[in-house]
């Protein structure tokens, strides 16, 4: 530690300003403040300050998907032998899917971090931490086949486009990690979307559908049954298909604090209230289905713990959390049930309401004005 | 007539060092007066080097608002009128002579005098800067009638003073500097107690107050919330406030007619050997007080408390309004992957680090800043430590916008420094939420001016 400390001594004078190299400072620094919390000291204010900071605040979310990114590498696996009738064990099904997985989570870290640097770079700022969280939601929410140089070019445009230009982590409008599927989704349809992607190097002959895409033609009868769908033994993107893994996540991001439990309730509870309203209004066999299977099926949960919470993004007041989380639920149902083009509605709803946040927060915000101004008017 | 109101929002912060309930009584040599403790004021000296000067004799006075005059706390001989860049006044140095002259004034009972006597006789004696305003936090204006004038009568801050242990024994002073108050406002006097923790007879035997009873963490002994719950501040309002060692000066002015700026102060901090009371004057030197009675190493001194004082050097004085020293260790290390560590003793308001697990354990935290300063990512962490009906991410919004009637709609004039230490403290993305304020408070003063 001493010597790395000393190396660093010794780099740092030629990366400052007036130094050769000061070209690198941001980068330079994002490696020093990696390796070491700084010692810097309050100046201003409170002369203590908590010990939380981005960087923690960011590995535990990570943290967080690591349960749902370990599952999804032994389902790709699994999902894998399954369809070419082969037996595997457990490694060797999580090897199988280890190593689909592991390139796109370093093509996804080393696209997105590059833009990061880059712009860190050149506006003289420290790099965020942003997108460590991304980067390991971007390779989760992917079919396992996907084309490596899709995920950069989606990854690139969705940090720049999504991110940079507002001004970088802090100032986005739109949930990056989402913004880049929806880019490959929109662009790249043939292979985001269809019978065919959820599996890795599936079996011709097998059926390579998802629940959710069987549930959208009326064949509820071949959906998988209530524990496969919970545990997650079922094709669809990679980290998305164990509930279970998911809620051990979101346990995690609760139980920190760094998670809303605003958000996520409220995402389930619209999305069950909405099931119920289908089941009553059902006029074919996917509005009767049983309203939880909506919570269980495809990436529902995995974005309401993960992609809906994102701070940024989302509702910033109390109550406009519950607002915003209540009406995902909604629409993910509405765009699931009523849209015949995509079975999945999630990722839709959610970039939908980032851009209506703002908005949600706007009216709280107002209210809390008229209460103050109302005071005045009551006294005078 | 008493009120209970329960706050559940805010932090205490679990720090070593606490300060004993004993204390020493400390001859200090050396005193200064700091121009610069007072908010918008523009000192203009009236004594030079070599002056002698009494308790009660005038130092300066504010530029813009000449009523309002500043007074030595000690008899003695100014030594050494301190001046910074672009020969801003820093501190007026006064050498006790240790005859404890005083300049004498009328006694009188406050009950029988009016608003404009007692006015008059605080202003010529100097104790007048002790009241202060909100909104902005500036020292009163002796022409105005303020809606109220609130006294917290016990401090939650980190290593807050218990006022119970000060004002004991000093019951009819108090109760007169009450009186006094009492007709500088057509309003109520108010004075805030928490059920549980005051104790003293002083305070709930005083006559002709309205008493107001907190419950819950800091900053609920913070006076700012506590108006915030009684007798909010619409646009206009104007509520004044000061500390119970204060109200003592003045009972002891009304009853001695001298300026007898004696004062109970405390050291703390987990850097003290011995964390106690010390029974000084204010504006006193730190320096006989600090001496050996800190631990080796390279500290940080700050006259009032961790979260919302003023560093001071080693040789430093205490400020006008503060009350307390503490003295933390510096922050200035490197620590090797920090953010990664379980972090079992790092105190953290989230349960991202271990230290969960220890509810109970008291903590020494130095001024390291754990991180570096980020655009706002994380929500909702300030609500969770400001008891107030207010959004403190938008109204600092706001105030970086210099967005004046958004400000005001948001409500500044509710909000002080102080209230928005704890917001500071919790932020994760380590930003100054207390400079903005001030900021926001000076740019809303000037526009309204």
């Amino acid at each position: 530690m001493k010597a790395l400390r000393k190396i660093l001594d010794n780099i740092k004078p030629h990366v400052e300003k007036g130094g050769k190299f000061s070209k690198f400072r941001s980068t330079f620094d994002a490696f020093e403040t990696f390796l070491f919390v700084p010692d810097h000291v309050t100046a201003k204010g409170c002369h203590i300050r908590d010990s939380n900071d981005m960087k923690r605040t960011m590995s535990v979310v990570v943290l967080a998907v690591v349960p749902a990114m370990l599952f999804g590498m032994w389902n790709v696996g699994y999902q894998h032998f399954l369809s070419i009738g082969q037996e595997a064990g457990l490694w060797e099904n999580f090897f199988y899917g280890f190593l689909k997985i592991l390139p796109i989570i370093i093509v996804s870290y080393v696209a997105g971090l590059g833009v990061e640097f880059i712009f860190a770079q050149i506006r003289g700022h420290e790099v965020n931490e942003g997108f460590l969280v991304s980067g390991i939601l971007i390779p989760l929410i992917v079919p396992p086949d996907i084309p490596l140089w899709m995920v950069a070019v989606a990854t690139i445009f969705a940090v720049i486009i999504g991110k940079e230009v507002f001004g970088g982590t802090g100032m986005n409008i739109l949930n990056p990690a989402l913004l880049t599927r929806a880019f490959l989704f929109f662009s790249y349809p043939t292979d985001m979307s269809g019978d065919k992607v959820w599996i890795a190097d599936k079996a011709d002959a097998f059926s390579g559908a998802t629940p959710l895409g069987d549930a959208l033609i009326g064949d509820l009868d071949k959906l998988p049954s209530v524990s496969d769908m919970f545990f997650g033994f079922i094709p669809g993107s990679v980290g998305e298909t164990s509930t279970l893994a998911i809620l051990i996540g979101a346990a995690i991001l609760l139980f920190t604090g760094v998670g809303s439990f605003r958000i996520m309730i409220s995402v389930f509870a619209g999305g069950w209230l909405t099931g119920l309203l289908m089941n009553v209004l059902a006029v074919n066999s996917y509005m009767e289905m049983d309203a939880y299977y909506h919570l269980l099926l495809g990436g529902f949960a995995f974005g309401a713990v993960f992609m809906a919470t994102d701070p940024v993004t989302a509702a910033q007041t109390k109550r406009g959390k519950i607002i915003y989380g209540f009406l995902i639920g909604v629409v993910t149902i509405l765009i699931r049930v009523f849209n015949p083009g995509y079975p999945e509605g999630m990722m839709l709803a959610i970039l939908l309401l980032n851009i209506f946040s703002p908005l949600i927060d706007h009216y709280v915000v107002q209210g809390n004005i008229r209460r103050r101004l109302k005071r005045i008017k009551v006294k005078a | 007539m008493s009120n209970i109101i329960k706050l559940k929002k805010g932090l205490n912060i679990k720090l070593l060092g606490e300060a004993e309930k004993t204390v020493v009584d400390i001859n200090s040599d050396f005193f200064a007066l700091k121009p610069t403790d007072f908010i918008g004021v523009f000192p203009k000296l009236m004594v030079k080097e070599g002056d002698e000067v009494k308790a009660g004799t005038v130092v300066f006075y504010d530029k813009y608002r000449q009523d309002i005059l500043f007074s030595s706390p000690v008899s003695g001989t100014i030594t050494e009128i301190k001046r910074g860049p672009k020969r801003l006044l820093e501190e007026i140095r006064i050498k006790a002579n240790g005859k404890s002259e005083y300049e004498s004034f009328q006694v009188s009972d406050p009950k029988n005098l009016s608003k404009e006597e007692i006015t008059e006789l605080l202003r010529k004696s100097g104790i007048w800067p002790c009241l202060r305003q909100r909104p902005y936090s500036v020292i009163a204006n002796p022409g105005d009638d303020p809606k109220a004038i609130f006294i917290s009568a016990f401090d939650t801050s980190p290593h807050g003073l218990d006022y119970d242990f000060i004002v004991h024994g000093k019951g009819e002073l108090f109760q007169k500097g009450l009186d006094a108050l009492k007709k500088l406002t057509s309003g109520k006097v108010h004075l805030n107690v928490n059920p549980q923790e005051t104790t003293s007879r002083v305070f709930h035997k005083s006559k002709d107050v309205q008493i107001n009873q907190f419950t819950g963490p800091h900053p609920s002994g913070n006076v700012g919330i506590q108006i915030h719950h009684v007798d909010p501040i619409n646009k206009g309002d104007i509520v004044w406030y000061l500390n119970p060692q204060d109200v003592l000066i003045i009972g002891k002015f009304f009853t001695e007619g001298k300026y007898d700026a004696s004062c109970m102060i405390s050291m703390s901090g987990s850097e003290v050997l011995k964390p106690r009371y010390y029974k000084t004057i204010k504006g006193t030197s730190v320096k006989p007080i600090l001496d050996k009675n800190v631990k080796d190493g390279e500290h940080r001194y700050i006259s009032g408390n961790v979260l919302t004082g003023k560093k001071i050097q080693q040789e430093g004085y205490l400020g006008y309004y503060d009350y307390q020293l503490s003295v933390i260790p510096e922050g200035n290390y490197f620590e090797f992957l920090g953010w990664a560590l379980p972090g079992l003793g790092k105190f953290s308001v989230s349960r991202s680090f271990t230290s969960w697990m220890c509810t109970s354990k008291k903590y020494s935290i130095d001024t390291n800043l754990h991180g570096g300063e980020r655009a706002f990512v994380l929500s909702g962490e300030y609500e969770k430590v400001l008891p107030m009906d207010i959004f403190p991410v938008h109204l600092l919004k706001a105030i970086l916008a210099e967005d004046i009637d958004l400000m005001e709609n948001l409500g500044i004039y509710e909000v002080d420094e102080e209230d928005f230490a704890l917001c500071e403290f919790v932020c994760t993305s380590k930003v100054n939420s207390q400079d903005i304020i001030r900021k926001g408070l000076d740019l809303m003063r000037k526009e309204m001016s």
